[in-house]
């Protein structure tokens, strides 16, 4: 056993000998087991079809799975850092492993492009200021939701969250937004990812009548109150929050999603925007990139695939400050991507400042309809 | 909460305390016979409704692949065992009967998948692939340690537990399944309207939970487990063997989880680690039982059932909380209302 640590050490110091040059090393830790597995295993597939080489440079990539368990996620960041020495990091996929590694990335001063959302908060803190956010933030979704609410007279809302980070975070922005537009909402339910039943909740739910009910959970998940909403009789409309916007929620929800909207990023339905909507172009790049290797289109696999986008811009600003491998390089990085103006991507235009360090605004956002176990694009936001 | 909620409140812990029975029953089955708390028992739930929705897509589910290596894992260890006793003319008896049926089963399983079978038959198959993984797990995992403390055990079993909810991500994937219903009947009584897929789960764990009742009281099979439950030492004094009777207790427990998983997987979305959590409300109901009373055991499955479902609707946010907190005023009342006596190690 001792032997074969060792060999497993010898190969390790290796590994990270080679990746010491002078090339750029995307250090990559995401969640492709455990919780997050469907997200992270999607953003692992996009990893694969990212750049080998930008401006003349060589890539290489260290990919690491973190299980999606924080812990192994801080390591996972540390040998990043440390061994691999990293310039750049992507990931982690989930909002817990995310604020985990937060303090680890700022002590080192490497910049850190996360696939989950912003929690909220301030970018200008010296901790967050090397943290860029993937995902649109919660308000773009809500912005989006408000909208239509108001476009079909919807007056009053129940929701049924998923209880975890993730809908405790769709759940804040509901109610910011809510209060603002003086949509009343009912009643809060919330269930568990693993559930065996959310008969309760959607009874509670019902209750009142609601104009609407709205779902906010990731993934499969989704489809557990959807269908027994259905089942239940419930005749508003049912709007889900975004993070269930995947093939695997259409087959496992089946028959009953059929008319519910869906909030979700233009990447899934690319095909109907018109021409010249920006980031459309973009947006069919990655479908036919992806779908040609790992079958249905995936929004964290765009995800994953636009932070690299933003990171190739940057990066030749950065080349023109220092060497790659460098503390100088890592914080010329930091600052160019910051400075991304404009940059169309899969689904979006990315314009970052200061205090926004994700740089999605409402064209990154669209409401689909389910019909005949598809998406139909519902609406979209005005552009020029 | 008006009537009819309350009506459907009910019908629906009903529904999970039905499930939550059936594997009361194995728990506690498995830990009388063999003092083995037997963690993995809701991956057999999931495993079951996993394979299914697979053979219904018409692929090859990978619980096939589980159960070939395991056979060749139990081959292995019974070839050594054999030849370190000096009993290597049993060999080739022992090997046929280790790797033949798992070998067979895959076969059939290649050949049937594709055909897109009726339903009675997937289930079949299911069961077919799922149930001599108990018996499997038993002979590489457990029956080396037969004799260890039921600690030893539980670590074992907390194991087996992590490699099986590993294996189901390799082979199913992250994402649920929610398979068709057996039926898409509708009982309506008044204002309530009962599922054909539910009242299938009645009629199964009733008729199982009765067919147990007659399998531990009228065959030898039965009376010979709960002899072994009973008192180890003495049951092999009559000839009655622990190997065996280990054997065919993860055989039941297997066949047990496997059918929850069928039964269920129409009623809600299953995910490769959804077992777990159901077979540990499986478990609350069988400590209510004290691990020993399978009437009491299914008191607590109801229990726990009706407090989720009530609690889902009052507290939704703290529904699990208030399940497992119960277990704090089961385990004062038993530990306080029971006689003690240690276990000889």
């Amino acid at each position: 056993m001792k032997k074969v640590m060792a060999g497993i050490s010898i190969v390790a110091v290796l590994a990270a000998g080679t990746v010491a040059q002078a090339d750029i090393t995307i250090g990559v830790n995401l969640g492709s087991t455990g919780p997050a597995a469907s997200l992270g295993i999607a953003e692992k597939n996009a990893i694969t079809l990212g750049p080998t080489v930008i401006a003349g440079q060589k890539v290489n990539y260290v990919v690491y799975d973190d299980a999606t368990d924080t812990t192994n996620a801080v390591q996972n960041v540390k040998r990043l850092i440390t061994e691999a020495k990293a310039d750049v990091l992507i990931g982690p996929t989930s909002s817990p492993t995310s604020k985990a590694v937060i303090d680890t990335v700022a002590e080192s001063k490497t910049p850190m492009y996360q696939l989950s959302p912003n929690p909220g908060g301030s970018y200008d803190d010296p901790k967050r200021r090397w943290i860029f956010n993937a995902p649109p933030s919660e308000d773009v979704y809500a912005a989006a939701l408000f909208k239509h609410f108001a476009k079909k007279g919807v007056k009053t809302v129940s929701i049924i969250a998923v209880d975890d980070a993730y809908g405790e975070n769709c759940v804040a922005a509901f109610k910011r937004f809510a209060e603002k537009t003086g949509i009343k909402t009912l009643t809060i339910e919330k269930y568990k990812r693993s559930d065996t039943s959310a008969t309760a909740q959607v009874l509670k739910a019902m209750q009142g009548n609601p104009d609407a009910v709205y779902i906010a959970a990731a993934g499969t998940p989704g489809a557990l109150p959807h269908v027994a909403l259905v089942e239940r009789g419930y005749k508003g409309k049912i709007y889900q929050s975004g993070g269930s916007a995947n093939a695997e929620f259409l087959r496992v929800g089946g028959k009953a999603l059929e008319g519910s909207y869906m909030l979700a990023s233009p990447v899934l339905a690319a095909e109907q925007f018109p021409d010249s909507y920006p980031g459309k172009k973009e947006a069919l790049e990655f479908v036919k990139a992806y779908e040609a290797k790992f079958g249905t289109r995936n929004f964290f696999g765009s995800l994953a695939w636009n932070a690299l986008k933003v990171v190739e811009a940057a990066v030749p600003k950065a080349l023109k400050v220092a060497k790659p491998g460098t503390e100088q390089f890592r914080a010329a990085l930091r600052d160019a991507i910051e400075s991304t103006k404009g940059l169309k991507v899969a689904g979006a235009v990315i314009t970052m400042t200061k205090a926004d360090h994700t740089g999605i605004n409402d064209l990154g956002m669209c409401l689909l309809r389910v019909e005949n176990g598809t998406w139909k694009l519902e609406d979209h936001a005005d552009f020029k | 909460m008006d009537f009819s909620i309350l009506l459907i409140l009910s019908q629906d812990a009903v529904t999970n305390s039905a499930i939550y029975a059936l594997l009361a029953m194995a728990l506690i089955l498995v830990f009388g016979v063999t003092r083995v708390v037997f963690i993995p028992q809701g991956e057999f739930v999931s495993y079951g409704a996993l394979t299914i929705a697979s053979l219904q897509l018409g692929a090859i589910p990978g619980t096939v692949w589980l159960l070939i290596i395991l056979a060749c894992l139990a081959a292995v260890m019974e070839t050594a065992r054999l030849l370190s006793s000096g009993a290597g003319r049993q060999l080739p008896k022992a090997l046929v009967v280790t790797l033949g049926p798992p070998l067979a089963i895959a076969a059939l399983v290649k050949l049937c998948a594709p055909l897109h079978l009726p339903l009675g038959w997937q289930v079949l198959l299911t069961m077919l692939i799922v149930i001599p993984m108990g018996p499997l797990i038993y002979r590489v995992a457990f029956r080396p340690l037969a004799d260890a403390s039921p600690l030893v055990l539980l670590i074992a079993a907390v194991a087996v537990h992590f490699v099986l909810v590993g294996l189901g991500l390799l082979f199913f994937g992250a994402e649920g399944v929610r398979t068709p219903p057996f039926s898409d009947a509708q009982l309506t009584i008044g204002t309530l309207a009962v599922s054909g897929q539910s009242l299938c789960v009645y009629a199964t764990s009733f008729l199982f939970l009765a067919l147990l009742a007659w399998f531990f009281n009228k065959t030898l099979y039965g009376k010979a487990l709960r002899a072994v439950a009973f008192n180890r030492n003495g049951a092999r004094l009559v000839g009655i063997s622990p190997h065996l009777s280990g054997t065919v207790t993860f055989a039941l427990a297997s066949f047990i989880g496997c059918l929850s998983g069928i039964l269920i997987g129409p009623i809600t979305t299953i995910y490769y680690d959804s077992g777990f959590l159901i077979g540990l409300k499986g478990f609350v109901g069988a400590i209510v039982g004290g691990l020993a009373s399978y009437p009491l055991a299914a008191a607590g499955a109801l229990m726990v059932g009706f407090s989720e479902s009530f609690s889902s609707f009052w507290l939704s946010g703290y529904k699990d909380v208030v399940v497992f907190t119960m277990i704090i005023p089961v385990l004062l009342w038993r530990s306080l209302s029971s006689v003690h006596y240690e276990e000889e190690e």
